[in-house]
């Protein structure tokens, strides 16, 4: 199904997944469900990942595939399940001062694209158009990125430790912290 | 190359005004993780055009900024449980305890 | 040759590491406590027998082994341990007697709940006792003395939530010290005299020939040489360690311990360190200036002189010349027997002497079995310090062994006594107990009969008969030997009052009981186990054993004591029969009277009383109160002390108090001068500083409301204007 995003014209596909992020992303922002808010969010991360095979990066794009979608996708429905019931927020779903920051937010884009226009580095053409194999991405993380390799290792495992903790339950629910 | 920085920089946008304008704290947690996409972006963009030829950082960048995210999501969804089990309530302007 | 020397350490060491074990072993763990210590302490015996073998094999040399402890500047301070026929029978001894005493207290002490801290303390103290006996330095003998003292007081207040036990161990342990401060002072003054603290160092010790010459011509201010002086002071530590008159309160109130430790104390360890420590320093207590070559005999490495030669120990000890030698070397005899005895044997022997008859009458009139005893072990003591310094120390040691062996008898005796008649001391309300208790009547007995001098099969009979022969030919006065005659009658008049009292007769226990409202109704008096009375059969044997070392036909230990092989005497001269005689007529006497006192008319009843107190009742009431010696303290130093410290209170409150509150209320003026210019002048600008300071940070703060979301619209709006920044650039 991939190959056939592939071979058409390069443009198109990059301006329908480009469209396809940007579209998703603000919806996953913008809806009053929660859940509805996770799903479109998923959507966001698909067509990164497509973006990714795109590329001829297709780890990368597995691994968002994965993580993203798989992982971090169902936990936050979780998460949202546990905390406001998937309902739909009660009363405003904005900040008291939402205007400020989408302001923000726009001036910052508005600079950003203007850093980027002016950027040297946009004019080099793409080199890599060669995808690594998984057997070389293997073998470059047992020998030269062993050590982060591992150091992520470690991180998942203090925070997948510190997640549990955190999120167990409490013998005894304090009765003296005012809600 | 332009059009992935592009891409980039309004996908970060579009996750800051969440972060800046929702009052719920798992949609900050949403928007944190469309920022990080955003840079994610950047990473496989100048991978694919760096000039170095067996190079791959930009790849295990990524790879490596994904797991962190994936980290920083399950401590940050504990830690909004966690406080909606103390405090019925996961509204950002309500959680005020670091008031000055 | 160096074999048992190299490990006569292990005899106080093994003790101590037991002592040391049990301090760490948690008291409900009672097991192991009685046989680690009393393994201990027999293979501690096991090596002090080959000691002993070794060191009778050659009995003029005295072997010692000497190291340094620590050097300060350019002198050391050398500590070591000898052996020598002295030392050895000690450890013999020591370790023998407190093993049985040790097998006795695992029945007495049984019910104790700190079983295990007992043998702690009894460990510690039978090692020090150890360390005391073969130590080769005045200064580890020092040490081990002290931490004797120290054990004694854990000891006697070993049932420390008795007020009469905690006042007894205090007063045994500043009584001691005072005798204390004496032997440190005596000790230094050696020092500073002859630089080394060494008893035998291959000539350079302090008894050796070299050191004694220059003690003894050393003459201080008064013409009293300097000998002299040290050996007076070291006879003071001597004094408060064995308790003689003047310091000898403290050792009959010691009887407020648990009765092992009285026979712990009173037989076989602290106050014999007393007569040994004089035994050991004999050669101090001798040294005269004129008799340098009799001096030199001394010296234990010279051997040859001594075989050849009386050893200087008999300068003082006719009566071992008056055995076979005198006749055959009448001159160096004579002339050594004629010169009067110095001024430190004088003293001692009137110290004896008077401890001896004084302990004597007071043990006549007490009730208290322990009590009788313990005077009993005071006078005893006065006859060793009699013996010591007019016979020498052969003399000496020989009623110190006797008497160790007879009078742990005696206590464990009186503690079966006591335990079978459920904690009762008061011989008032014991009585007819032979029938009920055999086996302890019948060793008890024949400590007795040791203890009065009952002639030919007990040893103690021997040992004070040698004594007063001794003393009977001293040269120095006849009196101390008078004294020792009438002490000796008293002697077997007290001892057989108490045999009558405890063993024969009705028993008077029950009726006063339950008088002095005792609820539990008090079973009949029962014989002690077979650990309570296996050792008194033991230490009953050997009382009448010893006898075999000491008598004039064959005298073993003197012989060996004084430095020259034992050989058999086939006669025995006039003098030695004489003076037996005169102790068994003394002997005699003693029975006699007390069996015409209360044998043969005997109490019935617990408040019947004393046949001697209805005939001289004031006599009765000064000896039954003790000779009010107590209370003379009490009147004297008790009153001086009291009215120093009253001064030094007054002195305190009056004067520097004032002087101290005037510092104070000038501190305290200065204090407040210095309040009001910090309140209204420091303060003031301090306080408007701090208020500006929190108003700016309160608006400050503003910032700052806890929202997360402001502040990543800060961060954003920064990025975005650095953002701005770096485009305009």
């Amino acid at each position: 199904m991939e190959g056939g995003f592939i071979a058409m014209p390069t443009d198109v596909i990059l301006w329908i997944l480009g469209g396809l992020i940007l579209i998703s992303a603000v919806m996953s922002l913008a809806l009053r469900n929660l859940i509805h808010c996770a799903l479109f969010l998923m959507v966001c991360f698909l067509g990164l990942a497509g973006l990714y095979l795109h590329l001829n990066a297709v780890f990368s794009g597995l691994v968002q595939a994965l993580v993203y979608v798989g992982a971090v996708g169902i936990i936050l429905i979780f998460a949202i399940l546990l905390t406001e019931g998937g309902g739909t927020e009660t009363g405003s779903h904005l900040g008291s001062q939402w205007r400020t920051g989408i302001g923000l937010a726009v001036l910052l884009a508005f600079a950003l694209l203007g850093a980027v226009s002016n950027s040297p580095q946009t004019t080099q053409a793409a080199r890599h158009t060669e995808e690594p194999t998984v057997r070389e991405i293997g073998l470059k993380l047992m020998t030269d990125y062993l050590l982060p390799l591992q150091t992520i290792g470690l991180l998942l495992t203090a925070a997948a430790i510190g997640a549990v903790v955190l999120a167990m339950q409490e013998p005894k629910p304090r009765k003296d912290e005012t809600p | 190359m332009t059009f992935y920085l592009a891409l980039s920089v309004l996908l970060f946008c579009v996750g800051l005004a969440g972060v800046l304008a929702r009052r719920h704290a798992i949609m900050a947690l949403i928007g944190i993780e469309l920022m990080l996409n955003a840079a994610n972006i950047n990473f496989i963009a100048f991978w694919r055009h760096s000039s170095a030829a067996d190079d791959l950082s930009g790849m295990f960048w990524m790879i490596f900024s994904v797991a962190i995210a994936a980290a920083e999501a399950a401590v940050g969804l504990a830690l909004v449980i966690l406080v909606f089990r103390h405090r019925r309530s996961v509204r950002l302007d309500e959680l005020e305890s670091l008031k000055g | 040759m160096t074999g048992v020397l190299d490990i006569l350490w292990l005899i106080p060491a093994l003790p101590l590491l037991v002592s040391a074990i049990l301090s760490l072993t948690p008291a409900r763990v009672k097991g192991g406590a009685a046989p680690l210590s009393i393994g201990a302490l027999g293979l501690g015996f096991l090596i002090a027998c080959a000691a002993l073998a070794e060191a009778v094999s050659d009995p003029g040399q005295v072997r010692a082994h000497n190291f340094t402890w620590f050097e300060f500047g350019s002198s050391a301070v050398k500590i070591g341990w000898v052996l020598d026929p002295l030392s050895a029978l000690m450890l013999v001894m020591v370790t023998f007697v407190a093993g049985w005493i040790f097998v006795f207290s695992i029945g007495y002490m049984s019910h104790d709940e700190n079983f295990t801290r007992f043998y702690c303390f009894l460990s510690l103290f039978t090692s020090a006792m150890l360390g005391v006996v073969m130590s080769n330095s005045l200064l580890m003998l020092f040490a081990c003395w002290e931490v004797m003292g120290l054990a004694s007081y854990l000891l006697i207040g070993f049932w420390h939530h008795r007020p009469s036990a905690a006042a007894a161990a205090r007063k045994a342990f500043i009584y001691t010290r005072i005798g204390d401060i004496g032997f440190l002072l005596g000790m230094l003054w050696l020092y500073a005299e002859t630089g080394t603290l060494l008893l035998y160092d291959n000539g350079a010790g302090c008894l050796e020939a070299n050191a004694l010459t220059q003690l003894a011509g050393a003459a201080i201010s008064t013409g009293m040489a300097a000998s002299t002086g040290i050996a007076l002071l070291l006879f003071c530590g001597a004094i408060g360690k064995s308790g003689q008159i003047p310091l000898h309160v403290w050792l009959p109130d010691a009887m407020e311990g648990p009765t092992p430790v009285s026979a712990l104390i009173h037989a076989a360890t602290m106050v014999a360190a007393g007569v040994f420590l004089m035994a050991r320093i004999h050669p101090l207590s001798t040294a005269t200036a004129s008799a340098k070559p009799i001096v030199t005999a001394t010296a234990p490495a010279n051997a040859t002189a001594q075989s050849a030669q009386p050893a200087v120990r008999m300068e003082a000890a006719p009566k071992s010349q008056a055995h076979a030698e005198a006749a055959a070397k009448p001159t160096e005899a004579g002339g050594d027997s004629t010169s009067s005895p110095t001024l430190t044997l004088n003293v001692m022997a009137w110290v004896g002497a008077l401890t001896a008859l004084l302990a004597s009458l007071v043990a006549v009139a007490q009730y208290d079995i322990k009590r009788i005893l313990a005077y009993s072990t005071v006078s005893q003591l006065g006859f060793m310090f009699l013996g010591l310094a007019t016979g020498g120390p052969a003399v000496g040691v020989f009623h110190l062994l006797t008497h160790a062996f007879f009078k742990a008898l005696l206590f464990l005796g009186a503690g079966s006594v006591i335990h079978g008649c459920h904690e009762e001391q008061d011989i008032r309300r014991m009585g007819g107990l032979w029938r009920r208790m055999p086996a302890t009547f019948g060793t008890y007995a024949v400590g007795m009969m040791a203890l009065s001098g009952v002639p030919l099969l007990f040893s103690g009979f021997w040992s004070k008969d040698e004594i007063l022969h001794s003393a009977l030919a001293w040269s120095g006065s006849k009196w101390p030997f008078a004294l020792g005659l009438v002490a000796a009658v008293a002697t077997a008049f007290y001892m057989t009052r108490q045999m009558a009292y405890v063993f024969f007769g009705p028993h008077r226990g029950h009726p006063a009981m339950y008088e002095q409202g005792h609820r539990i109704p008090v079973t009949q008096p029962h014989e002690s186990p077979m650990v309570m009375t296996l050792p008194l059969g033991v230490l009953a044997a050997c009382a009448i054993l010893l006898t075999v070392v000491g008598t004039p036909m064959w005298p073993w230990l003197h012989s060996v004591l004084s430095g020259h092989a034992p050989e058999v005497r086939r006669e025995v001269s006039v003098g030695v029969l004489f003076a037996m005689l005169i102790s068994i007529l003394a002997a005699g006497t003693g029975f006699t009277a007390g069996w015409i006192c209360y044998m043969r008319r005997r109490a019935s009843g617990f408040n019947d009383g004393d046949p001697l107190q209805t005939r001289i009742p004031s006599i009765w009431r000064c000896l039954e109160s003790r000779g009010w010696i107590d209370e003379l303290y009490k009147m004297s130093f008790g009153i001086w002390t009291a009215a120093a410290g009253r001064f030094c209170d007054w002195l305190d409150r009056i004067v520097l108090g004032g002087g101290v509150r005037m510092i104070q209320n000038a501190a305290l003026a200065t204090a407040w001068m210095g309040r009001l210019w910090d309140e209204f002048f420091l303060n003031g600008g301090f306080a408007r500083g701090c208020e500006q300071t929190r108003n700016s940070a309160d608006r400050a703060s503003l910032v700052q409301n806890g929202q997360i979301q402001r502040y990543l619209r800060i961060l954003a709006g920064a990025l975005a204007l650095v953002a701005l920044w770096i485009i305009w650039k």
